[in-house]
């Protein structure tokens, strides 16, 4: 399956923006994981944004970090939405309340608590009534997203706009789904190579690979294992270095997928 | 894209565990809601509950996924003969070429709400029994799935709240269309749990009678549990010539509200074009829709006015959620099954409970369950965060 990107996106601690980290993932700046700092999401009204949280924020910042690259509407262009966990903090206070007495669960946070609350608030920020889906594939949600916004550029739309999204849980839940730092990255993927395509992307799913791609720095490497979200950073780190290059990322039922990055 | 056949289906909810359990439920005009009972539930409403001794424990070796979404999960696995279906299949196509593509909202949430009521006193530690991967994650569903068949294909959890296992129907078409799969195993489970309970009830939504769906006096949803299965394999000469057909998917978003629909039903009304489009048909083609039709006031207008925009009064249409409750991410799939019978069985569902129709409604719709060849349907599924999805569904020879 052959794709192209057009633009990338990527919020995480150091890493904040795509134009700010290329160096960095290219391997011609060091890496420092300072804080993650969230833009304010102007693009959603102050009612709305009110009720979101960090998911909603970290997803919808790092799709408009993705759109800055490109020259295409965010109204107009299918989402693939893919995190292992949603909102652990939502998930939390419900359980909490629920083992309680009173079972007094908000309004706001119970429908904030949908899987696809950052898709329903992407759409109304984007005003965009484009196709939408969110996925989950537990550690191979990345992955899995890639593939479904490759499959959608191959043979459903012109381009799609990928966005995997991951945050801590709060702690009890950290003990039993750990994320070790917050991780947004977004791909925008289109079916054909146009003046804007920064890459070609060849997926192959390939049973016989053993071994996922890794990063030589002890922090981006450590970032990469602590988010289902961030086992995407080596393909971004390819992208960043602009050279051909094999990625290697791990899915489902033990399959792998490489992915030959070919700069335009 | 490629034209994919319902190779097999299998359905379990409270109104039938089966096809032709569900089917007699229909004939007979048998609701599967009650007064609610569910664990320590106290809530005045009704639920479409699956008796608690159907579902036993997830089979031995799969015991890391054991929760009441997967034990109903594995129930309607094993109905319909469907078990059978897929491990033919797999032997046809090979396990790595059958995809799992399949919706849930609720996963298993329920085990992670009872895991809360056992934390240590003391640090506030989970209990050590608790397995957070196999229950509550929401691929969870998918990976029981694929782990109960030793299928080693793309699988993937589409969690879309109330649209979740109508859209799976378009991974799967994708998919396949892209060569990554020769056959998919879609559908969808939702299980009841405290959650979805408590929070439709602080919005409001909980009717205390079984729900009545596009009546004058709804008053909201009751909500249910099940699951539906659907294998989907090419349309090639392998295909019976009289199959059910997915013929178009559409999907949409509201750009609008996280709970509440647009008011003129506007990404419904796009869903529904887009599902014409995508068939190749017009609205003056479609013989049934299966609407989403929950029971709340807003909800059954806003698609009320979508339906008669784009198809006038002309098409029969009913909400099957006065059988089996609003089933969340599993009611897509349910959906679907239900309308892929109308196709083979010549059956036009009405609607339970519905007593008087809302005089405000201006779609056709019906009361009582009609005999009828129905060569083309629409199946809708809407859900919070404005997402929509149409199914159109066809005889092969229509």
């Amino acid at each position: 399956m052959r794709v192209f990107v057009e633009s990338v996106g990527i919020l995480a601690p150091g890493l904040a923006g795509w134009a700010a980290s290329r160096a960095v993932l290219a391997g011609t700046a060091p890496y420092r994981a300072s804080a993650l700092q969230l833009p304010s999401l102007d693009v959603l009204p102050a009612v709305e944004r009110r009720r979101t949280g960090l998911p909603v924020k970290l997803a919808i910042a790092v799709g408009q970090d993705a759109l800055v690259g490109s020259a295409r509407s965010g109204a107009e262009l299918p989402t693939v939405f893919t995190s292992s966990g949603g909102d652990g903090e939502i998930i939390q206070e419900i359980c909490v309340t629920l083992a309680g007495t009173e079972r007094q669960v908000s309004p706001t946070r119970f429908h904030n608590s949908v899987h696809n609350a950052p898709s329903g608030y992407w759409g109304i920020a984007m005003q965009s009534r484009a196709p939408s889906t969110s996925l989950c594939a537990f550690d191979w949600s990345f992955t899995a997203g890639l593939i479904e916004a490759a499959t959608q550029a191959s043979v459903a739309a012109d381009a799609v706009l990928m966005i995997a999204y991951d945050l801590p849980y709060p702690e009890p839940l950290r003990g039993v789904h750990p994320v070790s730092a917050p991780f947004g990255a977004a791909l925008l993927l289109t079916r054909d190579r146009d003046s804007r395509s920064i890459a070609g992307l060849e997926l192959v799913v390939n049973r016989d690979r053993s071994r996922t791609s890794r990063h030589d720095d002890a922090g981006l490497e450590s970032l990469r294992r602590g988010n289902s979200s961030a086992r995407g950073l080596p393909l971004l780190a390819a992208l960043a270095r602009q050279r051909p290059d094999d990625v290697v990322l791990e899915y489902v039922a033990g399959n792998m997928i490489d992915v030959a990055v070919s700069p335009c | 894209m490629q034209r994919l056949f319902f190779s097999r289906m299998a359905i379990a909810s409270s109104a039938g565990i089966g096809l032709e359990a569900s089917l007699d439920a229909l004939r007979e005009r048998r609701s599967g809601l009650a007064p609610c009972r569910f664990e320590t539930a106290e809530l005045e409403t009704c639920v479409g509950q699956i008796p608690d001794e159907r579902l036993a424990p997830v089979r031995a070796d799969l015991a890391a996924f054991d929760c009441r979404n997967n034990r109903i999960a594995q129930l309607c696995l094993r109905q319909d003969g469907f078990e059978n279906a897929v491990i033919e299949s797999r032997e046809r196509h090979g396990a790595g070429r059958i995809g799992v593509f399949l919706g849930t909202s609720t996963s298993g949430i329920l085990s992670t709400e009872l895991a809360y009521r056992r934390r240590d006193p003391a640090s506030g530690a989970l209990p050590p029994d608790f397995r957070y991967a196999g229950t509550q994650n929401s691929f969870s569903l998918a990976g029981f799935v694929q782990s109960y068949f030793a299928l080693t294909g793309p699988a993937v959890a589409v969690s879309t709240a109330c649209s979740s296992s109508a859209k799976v129907f378009g991974n799967a078409a994708r998919m396949i269309a892209a060569g990554l799969c020769d056959a998919a195993l879609v559908g969808g489970v939702d299980s009841l749990c405290l959650t979805t309970l408590y929070g439709f009830g602080s919005l409001g939504l909980l009717s205390a009678s079984p729900c009545r769906p596009f009546d004058a006096e709804r008053d909201g949803i009751s909500i249910g549990e099940g699951a539906g299965f659907v294998l989907l394999e090419k349309s090639d000469a392998h295909a019976p010539p009289d199959a059910v057909r997915l013929l178009g998917i559409g999907e949409s978003g509201d750009a609008y509200h996280m709970s509440s629909p647009h008011p003129d039903g506007l990404g419904a009304r796009l869903a529904m074009e887009r599902a014409l489009k995508d068939a190749g048909t017009t609205p003056q083609a479609i013989d049934y829709i299966n609407l989403h039709g929950t029971g709340t006031r807003s909800n059954d207008a806003t698609e009320d006015k979508a339906v008669f925009a784009l198809f006038g009064g002309d098409a029969p249409c009913s909400s099957t959620k006065g059988w089996t409750g609003h089933a969340l991410g599993a009611c897509g799939a349910i959906g679907a099954i239900i309308s892929a019978l109308a196709i083979e069985r010549g059956f036009l569902p009405g609607s339970v409970n519905t007593r008087t129709i809302d005089p405000s409604m201006k779609a056709r719709y019906l009361l009582e369950n009609r005999p009828a060849r129905a060569n083309l349907v629409m199946s809708n599924a809407f859900g919070f965060g404005g997402t929509n999805c149409s199914l159109v569904l066809g005889r092969a020879g229509g």
